[in-house]
């Protein structure tokens, strides 16, 4: 189990690293795209401003 | 070219799509290559290139035709999403240097410190795999490659000529492989945050070009759009490396694989 565990949070780090509110941003802004698409509307313009928010907000915290 | 001429002129046209198409594809999958090989080394970002190559080979060889119904976008969205996560860290150090926040990564003594730590213990340091390096360059090759796999079979199977199709795909990545083979020494003269603050800028970009398309979105101008988003993207960046620059800050000791 703890052998387990142990891959878990290797995985983990691995790809979600130090900053895992931008994993989880990316994760929700995603998501929003995907909602919007079904509607039928363009939602192409979704990501980019996320992406640049969520930078903007990791580089605030790590430089606090 | 004589080849060229005794085609037809559908024939013509099919050669023609299917090798700027696959160009397309490959020197996206390149520029990920080339990125990481820069950055993380070549023997991982080869690695992963090679092994991509197999799966691709493995996968067109036991599903054949049936390939063109595998679920690309969610491959997008999951490959883009991944991509994201990575490229925003890699991004999020390299400014973090480039204002000074952070110190700079002295690579070459970190370098010499794991390959005397590598043959204190008795193992060849070029033989070790950077994991980073290798699943970033397998993923962008592996989904490359795919989609170069889909658009051989459909554009093929309309005219009923996939081995055409698949001679210009060939041709496509030969000459744009070629041209990576030619770029590659004078990008590793580029200095090394630099390097690393472009792959996070590529990665970014090409994390939100498949993540979008993957969620079920187009972009305006499909593959074009990408000759947008990066600049979009570096220039904000450098913004925010002003920003930076300009807001007093504490020392950080932020983590990630860059």
């Amino acid at each position: 189990m703890s052998r387990v565990l142990a891959i878990c949070r290797s995985v983990w780090r691995f790809i979600v690293g130090d900053d895992w509110i931008t994993a989880v941003g990316i994760v929700a802004a995603l998501a929003l795209t995907a909602l919007i698409a079904q509607t039928g509307t363009g939602a192409w313009w979704v990501m980019p401003p996320a992406v640049l928010a969520l930078l903007a907000l990791s580089l605030r915290r790590a430089a606090r | 070219m004589a080849i060229l001429k005794r085609m037809s002129g559908p024939e013509l046209a099919l050669v023609v799509s299917v090798f700027l198409a696959c160009a397309v594809e490959a020197v996206e999958a390149l520029t990920i290559v080339l990125a990481v090989g820069t950055t993380r080394g070549w023997h991982s970002a080869l690695y992963g290139c090679g092994s991509a190559t197999l799966a691709l080979a493995a996968l067109i060889a036991a599903s054949g035709p049936a390939l063109t119904r595998l679920p690309v976008n969610s491959l997008r969205l999951v490959v883009g999403g991944l991509l994201l996560v990575f490229g925003l860290q890699w991004l999020r150090k390299a400014i973090l240097r480039a204002a000074g926040v952070q110190a700079m990564h002295d690579e070459a003594a970190t370098f010499a410190s794991s390959s005397a730590a590598a043959r204190a213990a008795g193992e060849r340091a070029g033989a070790r795999i950077d994991a980073y390096g290798f699943v970033v360059s397998f993923k962008g090759v592996l989904l490359e490659g795919l989609e170069v796999a889909v658009i051989v079979l459909t554009f093929g199977a309309n005219q009923h000529r996939i081995p055409l199709a698949a001679a210009a795909a060939i041709a496509a990545i030969a000459a744009v492989a070629l041209a990576g083979l030619a770029v590659r020494a004078p990008l590793a003269r580029v200095p090394e945050n630099t390097m690393k603050f472009a792959v996070g800028v590529m990665l970014t970009s090409f994390g939100t070009f498949w993540g979008t398309q993957g969620a079920g979105a187009s972009w305006p101008g499909d593959d074009a759009a990408l000759l947008a988003i990066i600049p979009v993207v570096a220039l904000a960046s450098l913004v925010m490396v002003l920003w930076l620059r300009r807001a007093p800050v504490a020392a950080t000791t932020a983590g990630g694989p860059a």
